[in-house]
């Protein structure tokens, strides 16, 4: 094992896959000449040259479109989007293209292409450059959608989706990027299955389900709770959000009989309710107390420093959160 | 000459099946064996048999919800259009896609699309595999002029001018935005002058005349081959039957109808074939075999099997080599070459 940073983990990810398969190609804007907006795809114009990293003008709806379209006849694309906030005016080829087309042809159109990109709140960026996209696309059946926490997890569940043969979100953490961790060793190819969760952190007390950047307010809330309560929290990390690994989560709810779910979209709906309704429906026996979320809150968001702060799930809402569950 | 007759026989027939296919759609939809839209093309056939054509094997087409056509003209089968309408698991999608969702890969035809302007830029993604891969093929995509004025329509140029991809735009300019006239929607006569401003080629005439639709064409295929970059195309033309079944198009007179059907392509082929020699009984015996298809079209696509549910579960996503055994959702299988269940990491 060595470690990596989050951006360099999935650099490495689409360097080790372009090298494997020449169908594979990167195409977003700013990826190739300025080396990414985030500078994840740094180097990967001067090492596969233009033809297979494609700069592109400010036209999501338009490049989203044309990866599909490569992707319905043969290629395997990489579509970036320099935050998913953009994929909003793309959002039509996602959900009335991407995920279609396979059911609109019978089964005998795929579409295998990987839209990725930085998504959530980074810092100050108000309220249209902060979504997390997460809730809008995963109501939708035909895509599968990774959120990784980790370099390690990112590296192997984007070599996954790359080798995938339907169409793959990867949100990734804008705020993520420089964030290090264990990866396997070079020339170690792990891919990471889809719809398998990560158990974090093992304990009895209670289960918190967090994914994407949230996992690590969760890691850090859980040391907070073992010290000062002498609670161990059994952290499950999804991984995926859809196909979502109910079992091991309703496994986990089983042995802690409490659960916290933390997420950064909104409270409304979305993977956090979702989950919520699954551990219920399975574990109803099981539970002691209510589940409880802990969720961005229902505004947009604010650009000041300490209403931003304030929106954003913290350490303090989800031990308080666990507290109440566990009857402390 | 004696070839282009043929030819012209060839596609006098593919007309008339498309014209016959619809007119039975139009009477099943009317005895309500066929639900959901229903977009017919009856006028503007020329246009799908001319383009097709222009076209070799392996060339890639994409058109809107109007989209018989174009379809039988590739060469789906009758039966696999018929029976697509009727909702059955014998149709080219399955059951699953109906009228505006007609897919045939295996002659090129990628669908069949229902938003306007949303498959502009998917045919630009096929022409743009046609480039990266050096395959020598071209991307025809369709659409009709009300889908000049959305985004899709002008991301999905910008970027194909841009790039010099091997595709052909062809605007099916039937006049009508559903029942809005061009000049209500369009501060231009000219469409094609749109063309300058994506960096391509323009042209634009009349599509009642098959022969004229297919050199026309050809003459923008030919160049995208030889990679000299798109062509947009605005071919003038009119649809003699509302937007879909549902609209009596009120907005248009009788007048302009009847005028318009003087240059009914069916019609204008037929009298082209008479004046070349081909016999009147000869005509008629095409007819007939034309009449025979669709009666059996419609017949197999009466008694075919319904739609299943295992195709509904089964194409929501195809095989795949991401989720491993243990956590298939409803109806996904693995892909055969994904190999043995991985671990957990």
């Amino acid at each position: 094992m060595r470690e990596l940073r989050y951006r360099e983990a999935i650099r490495e990810a689409m360097i080790e896959e372009m090298e494997r398969d020449p169908s594979v190609f990167l195409m977003g804007e700013e990826v190739g000449h300025y080396q990414g907006a985030y500078k994840v795809s740094e180097g990967l114009l001067s090492r596969f040259g233009d033809r297979r990293v494609v700069d592109t003008p400010i036209a999501e709806a338009g490049f989203a479109g044309i990866g599909i379209g490569a992707a319905m006849t043969g290629l395997r694309p990489i579509i970036e989007f320099m935050t998913w906030n953009f994929s909003f005016v793309a959002f039509d080829q996602i959900i009335s293209s991407a995920a279609k087309v396979a059911q609109m042809s019978g089964g005998r159109v795929p579409c295998p292409i990987v839209f990725r990109g930085p998504n959530g709140a980074a810092k100050q960026v108000a309220s249209q450059h902060s979504h997390s996209v997460d809730p809008f696309y995963t109501n939708i059946p035909g895509v599968w959608i990774a959120m990784p926490a980790t370099p390690r997890d990112a590296k192997g569940l984007l070599k996954a989706a790359i080798r995938e043969n339907n169409p793959v979100l990867f949100l990734e953490g804008e705020t993520l990027y420089n964030v290090k961790g264990e990866v396997p060793d070079e020339g170690v190819d792990e891919v990471i299955p889809f719809g398998k969760a990560r158990i974090a952190r093992e304990g009895d007390g209670c289960t918190i389900v967090a994914w994407g950047r949230p996992y690590y307010i969760a890691m850090e809330a859980a040391e907070i709770l073992a010290k000062d309560h002498g609670l161990q929290c059994e952290i499950v990390d999804p991984r995926t959000l859809r196909p979502l690994d109910v079992e091991s989560m309703v496994q986990s709810v089983k042995k802690t009989n409490r659960c916290v779910v933390v997420h950064e979209h909104w409270p409304y709906g979305g993977p956090g309710a979702e989950i919520v309704d699954q551990i219920q429906k399975n574990a109803f026996d099981w539970l002691d107390a209510p589940i409880e979320r802990v969720a961005a809150l229902d505004v947009p968001m604010p650009y000041a420093s300490n209403l931003e702060t304030l929106v954003l799930p913290t350490v303090e809402r989800v031990v308080e959160a666990v507290k109440k569950v566990a009857y402390l | 000459m004696a070839s282009g007759i043929d030819e012209l026989r060839q596609q006098y027939r593919k007309m008339l099946e498309i014209r016959r296919f619809e007119e039975e759609a139009a009477r099943a939809y009317a005895m309500g064996k066929i639900g959901g839209f229903l977009h017919l093309y009856i006028g503007q056939e020329a246009i799908a048999v001319g383009t097709a054509s222009a076209l070799i094997k392996g060339d890639y087409v994409f058109q809107t919800y109007r989209d018989h056509g174009i379809a039988i003209a590739l060469g789906m089968t009758a039966n696999a259009g018929m029976a697509e309408l009727f909702g059955k698991d014998t149709g080219c999608s399955r059951g699953l896609g109906g009228s505006m969702h007609f897919f045939d890969p295996d002659n090129g035809f990628y669908g069949g699309w229902g938003i306007v302007g949303g498959h502009v830029a998917l045919a630009a993604g096929a022409a743009f595999k046609s480039k990266y891969s050096n395959d020598g093929h071209v991307t025809v995509c369709f659409f009709g002029e009300g889908a000049t004025n959305i985004g899709g329509f002008h991301e999905g140029l910008s970027l194909a001018g841009l790039w010099k991809l091997p595709i052909v735009f062809i605007c099916e300019n039937n006049q009508y935005a559903m029942g809005t006239p061009m000049s209500r929607t369009t501060p231009l006569e000219d469409l094609t002058l749109k063309a300058q401003g994506y960096g391509m080629h323009g042209d634009r005439f009349e599509g009642h005349d098959v022969a004229v639709v297919k050199d026309r064409v050809k003459m923008a295929v030919d160049r995208a081959r030889r990679g000299e970059g798109p062509t947009f195309i605005e071919i003038q033309t009119y649809r003699f039957r509302g937007h879909s079944m549902s609209d009596p198009a009120k907005y248009r007179s009788r007048q302009e109808l009847e005028e318009r059907k003087k240059k009914d392509p069916c019609a204008v082929a037929r009298q082209r074939l008479a004046d070349a020699g081909v016999k009147e009984a000869e005509l008629l015996a095409i007819e007939g075999e034309i009449d025979d298809l669709i009666a059996a079209c419609v017949k197999h696509a009466d008694e075919a099997p319904p739609a299943t549910e295992e195709a509904m579960w089964d194409s929501v996503y195809v095989p795949t080599s991401a989720v491993p055994a243990d956590r298939l959702p409803r109806g996904v299988v693995r892909a055969q070459d994904a190999g043995s269940e991985d671990g957990d990491a």
